[in-house]
């Protein structure tokens, strides 16, 4: 479908000149607190997480070079196979995890744990984009052209939701909702779905698993059962709130350092630096990200194309609720939901789904000039 | 192209609208970090101070004991044990499967090991066996490799060296039982804490406790200890003299070996200070030390001879002839006593169709106030008590310090008692009989003495009539705890000075039933009273037989032999009680006892020790 003229063709030099270096040195910024903060968190040790987190970023940083140079073009050619390839990966998982017992998400490659929950994040704001490119104003506002990208959604979020991993089917959703919305989806259309979803409500409670179940109701009654499922929480808030305007200093949080805080080195990272570094340093951070989804909602705003603009903004209110979501539920102001924070956590598949989403976020940026029509050739 | 720029536009214009929102949720999160940090900061500091800071508690070492030269009798030994830490346990059975290798372990250990352990905050050690022998702690630091989890510390135990002729005058120590548990004393709560449960140690446990210190540890989450962050180091607790002097109470205990059951009482006439307190036989107190085991206790509980009992202070027995100092005291100061007086003693005394015997078959013949007491001839007291009558026998009993309890700073001190018309009507609901006051004049019916009465009554006829009272301890650390003034009983010097006269017959002139008692050197010679108290009622149809000789009886019915006296005769210093239980005749029995311990006295100078 799309045939690339030789004209439109950038040299590597003109894209390394292109690329968007302020946001590769807020990236490596966030990379290197998060290893950081791994560092204290594992007493002043590289181990067991420092090290391999370091490991990880440096290679995800390559990676994402890499795809800072690919075009956008290449992404909008690809962008339903690597949706459909993802779709049956969490298929196989889904699977897998019935014969494996328990939920199972993963896909062990050997050298690479492959959890496809993850890369659906990505897959799906490119094909959702993908699909909203090729669709005109007035053609959006026909109901039956809402009904592929909304089963491009429902697929993958029931899939998850089956693994059960509410967090990701939560994310998903919305910020496929943002693109639905973006994309000039009425007013009205959300307000029907969101009656609906107050509607059913009710009944999806019953089907949500115990645990599940605990964490809401842990969320409304926190110190109900402090040594039970409100003791993340709790301890949580403690170790963030004891840290103060300036916080305790760097590996000397008490409550992070002396085991209580539960997951100090995966979803609980921002309580370590907020009782490290105090109010400061957790008003840094989110200075920091604030500063992260400038340059993506320029790049958005800035890119010629409508597919550039929809996937840009996809990943930046993705990396949004990812900020959004973490930090909200270790301050405990929503319930316990297991999403990382993005670049900071521990853990090597989100870290290399943030990066990938980052190197395309930077391709839009090196390929802003690019203008592709609705049909997918490329105009000048 | 317009509808593309439109379709460009709408999203601008939305795209901002939702990165509107955004900024409004960060603003929210910015907002909630600050009411946490901020706004309640200090809380939640306090809060994670409190997880991490944990406050235990140090043992105080417990003060010694020692005699009045200063000799030890209840020391702190180092002692092993062998402990679990919760935290580290991961198959108990097994661990304790694998200690059981090297230190036996009952099932009732094992029981009490895993309710400590569910009860346990993971910051106090569970305790496994106590008092490892070398061989044990040598053998579990062999194989520490397969007991992860357990753990061999060095504590304090109490050890008496002196064992049993100290075990009734200093008691032992236990563990806290849960009804002794108090708020106001954290130090009770202390994993192995002992407090004194008798004698001394109990009396005096605020004394010796001392005041328990702690430590502050910061603690992870899981309980294990991090670091020490601040130390209170324990007050000692202090140590405690008493006026025990252990030369003294060795020879008095190894001068009862040979009895069945007896107990002794020696002190000081003028300070009231014990010199000696022993109750025979003893028990070996370290057997407490760790809970006494169900054979030692059955035996030392099953036995007639009562060795737990502290028979001088918990033991009460008719006093028997001794009681004479009584009646003598009573009529004198009622003016009733006529000392040139005479009373003839056929053998017995009659008061109206009854005949009360006397001790001596045939009787003493014709004997004055001297000749009665030094012959401790029941007529002559028969005839003395008629005329004196109960009541003012009563009073002077009460006087002298009969019916209650002497004030020794010693626990569970018994009354003893006294009877009169009005306690006879209150507890037997009939009236008194003139004949009960023949009876009890010597020492016989309802009356009843612990021997440390005897000794303090003796004590107190041999100062002058000060109303002494025995005191076990001399010194609290440095501070000198003896009474030395004592209001005077209001008693006639020159009564007291008969009745001295009369008791010093008792030992040193032939007709005394004690000669055969007197001591070799004069200077060191004794005053005192015989008694030999009945346990059991002759019946007329024995007596018309002969009574049967006490030889010939069962121990436990063979009477009490008893003796109160003093030393030295001219200026009275040392004041001695010899209750041998069912030993036969005071004469015979006690008073030699009392004058070997008397003369004992002199030679070790017992009063200038210390």
């Amino acid at each position: 479908m799309t045939r690339l003229s030789a004209a439109e063709h950038l040299g590597l030099g003109d894209k390394l000149r292109l690329l968007n270096w302020g946001l590769v040195l807020l990236i490596i910024a966030l990379g290197g607190i998060g290893v950081a903060l791994l560092y204290s968190a594992g007493g002043q040790n590289w181990r067991p997480w420092a090290l391999p987190q370091l490991t990880r970023f440096v290679a995800g940083l390559g990676l994402m070079m890499v795809l800072a140079l690919v075009d956008i073009r290449v992404w909008l050619r690809i962008a339903y196979p690597f949706y459909g390839v993802m779709l049956f990966l969490l298929v196989v998982v889904e699977i897998m995890g019935h014969v494996g017992m328990g939920a199972q998400r993963w896909i062990n490659l050997g050298f690479f744990v492959l959890q496809p929950s993850e890369l659906m994040k990505i897959a799906l704001v490119l094909a959702l984009s993908k699909y909203f490119h090729g669709l005109e104003l007035d053609e959006i506002g026909r109901p039956a052209m809402l009904v592929p990208p909304l089963l491009m959604v429902l697929a993958p979020v029931g899939l998850v939701l089956l693994q059960p991993n509410l967090g990701t089917a939560t994310l998903l959703i919305l910020a496929s909702g943002a693109i639905f919305f973006v994309s000039g989806v009425r007013w009205w259309k959300f307000v029907i779905v969101l009656v609906m979803v107050a509607a059913i409500a009710p009944l999806a409670w019953h089907h949500l698993h115990d645990y599940q179940k605990a964490r809401l109701t842990t969320f409304m009654h926190p110190s109900a059962d402090p040594l039970g499922n409100g003791y993340n929480i709790l301890q949580s808030k403690i170790a963030l709130g004891s840290g103060g305007m300036f916080g305790k200093g760097f590996g000397l949080g008490t409550q992070s350092q002396l085991q209580f805080l539960p997951e100090k080195h995966t979803d609980f990272i921002f309580v370590v630096l907020g009782e490290e570094f105090g109010l400061v340093g957790a008003l840094g951070l989110l200075a920091l990200y604030f500063l992260l989804l400038a340059y993506g909602y320029m790049i958005a705003l800035t890119s010629r194309s409508h597919f550039g603009q929809l996937v840009a903004f996809g990943l930046t209110t993705s990396f949004f609720l990812y900020v959004f979501v973490n930090v909200a539920m270790v301050t405990g102001t929503i319930p316990v939901v297991g999403i990382p924070l993005p670049l900071i956590s521990y853990g090597g598949t989100a870290m290399m789904t943030l990066l990938i989403g980052c190197g395309l976020l930077l391709g839009i940026s090196v390929h802003r000039e690019v203008r592709i029509s609705r049909t997918g050739i490329s105009e000048l | 192209m317009s509808r593309d720029s439109e379709r460009s536009r709408l999203f601008t214009r939305r795209a901002v609208l939702i990165g509107g929102a955004k900024i409004g949720l960060f603003s929210l999160l910015a907002g909630r970090i600050y009411y946490l940090q901020v706004a309640q900061g200090d809380k939640y500091r306090t809060l994670a101070e409190e997880n991490r800071i944990n406050l235990r508690l140090i043992s105080p070492p417990r003060g010694q004991i020692l005699d009045r030269s200063g000799t030890p009798l209840a020391i702190n030994q180092q002692n092993y044990r062998v402990v679990l830490l919760p935290e580290q346990v991961e198959k108990l059975d097994l661990l304790l499967d694998n200690i059981n290798a090297y230190v036996p372990l009952t099932d009732s250990d094992r029981r009490r090991i895993g309710r400590d352990i569910r009860n346990s905050n993971n910051l106090n050690a569970v305790l496994v066996h106590d008092n490892l022998t070398w061989d044990q702690v040598a053998a579990l630091s062999l194989h520490t490799l397969d007991l992860s989890g357990a753990d061999i510390e060095a504590g304090e135990v109490r050890s008496y060296p002196y064992a049993e002729s100290m075990a009734h005058l200093l008691g032992y120590v236990g563990a806290v039982s849960q009804t002794e548990l108090d708020e106001d004393q954290p130090e009770l709560a202390i994993p192995g804490f002992r407090i004194g449960k008798s004698g001394v140690e109990r009396q005096y446990d605020a004394q010796l406790r001392g005041e328990a210190g702690n430590v502050q540890l910061e603690v992870n989450a899981h309980g294990r200890v991090v670091r020490e962050l601040a130390r209170n180091e324990p007050t000692p607790g202090r140590d405690i003299t008493v006026s025990i002097d252990v030369g003294l109470q060795q020879m008095v205990q190894n001068r009862l070996a040979e009895e069945e059951s007896a107990a002794v009482v020696v002190m000081d006439v003028h300070t009231g200070a014990v010199y000696a307190l022993v109750s025979h036989p003893g028990f070996d107190p370290n057997l407490f030390t760790y809970g006494i085991g169900r054979q030692d206790w059955d035996r030392l509980n099953n036995d007639d001879r009562t060795p737990l009992l502290n028979k001088a202070v918990d033991g009460v027995y008719a006093p028997g002839s001794t009681f004479k100092v009584v009646v003598s005291l009573a009529a004198m100061d009622a003016g009733l006593l006529e000392p040139k007086g005479r009373v003839f003693c056929p053998g017995y005394y009659e008061l109206g169709d009854h005949r009360f015997h006397c001790w001596k078959h045939g009787g003493h013949g014709s004997v004055n106030f001297i000749e009665g007491m030094a012959g401790s001839c029941d007529t002559y007291f028969y005839d003395l008590a008629h005329r004196t009558g109960i009541d003012r026998i009563q009073t002077m009993a009460g006087r002298l310090g009969f019916g209650q309890k002497t004030g020794i700073d010693m626990p569970h001190e018994k009354t003893g008692l006294v009877p009169g018309r009005a306690w006879k009507m209150a507890n037997r609901n009939v009236a008194w009989q003139p004949g009960e006051t023949l009876v009890t004049a010597i020492g016989q019916g309802y009356v009843l003495a612990t021997p440390l009465q005897l000794a303090t009554v003796a004590a107190r006829i041999a100062n002058g009539g000060k109303a002494v009272r025995p005191q076990v301890v001399a010194r609290i650390g440095a501070d000198e705890a003896l009474s030395t003034s004592w209001p005077s009983l209001g008693l006639e010097p020159k009564h007291l000075a008969l009745l001295r006269e009369a008791m010093s017959a008792v030992v040193n002139e032939q007709i005394g039933t004690a000669y055969g008692a007197h001591a070799q050197d004069a200077a060191m010679t004794m005053a005192g009273k015989t008694g030999t108290a009945q346990v059991r009622r002759i019946s007329t149809a024995e007596r018309a037989e002969g009574v049967t000789a006490n030889d010939d009886l069962p121990w436990k019915e063979r009477d009490h032999a008893l003796f109160i006296g003093f030393a030295p005769v001219s200026n009275p210093r040392y004041a001695v009680s010899v209750v041998v239980e069912h030993g036969g005749s005071g004469a015979h029995k006690a008073a030699p006892i009392a004058r070997d311990i008397l003369v004992e006295c002199q030679k070790r100078n017992v009063a200038g020790i210390g």
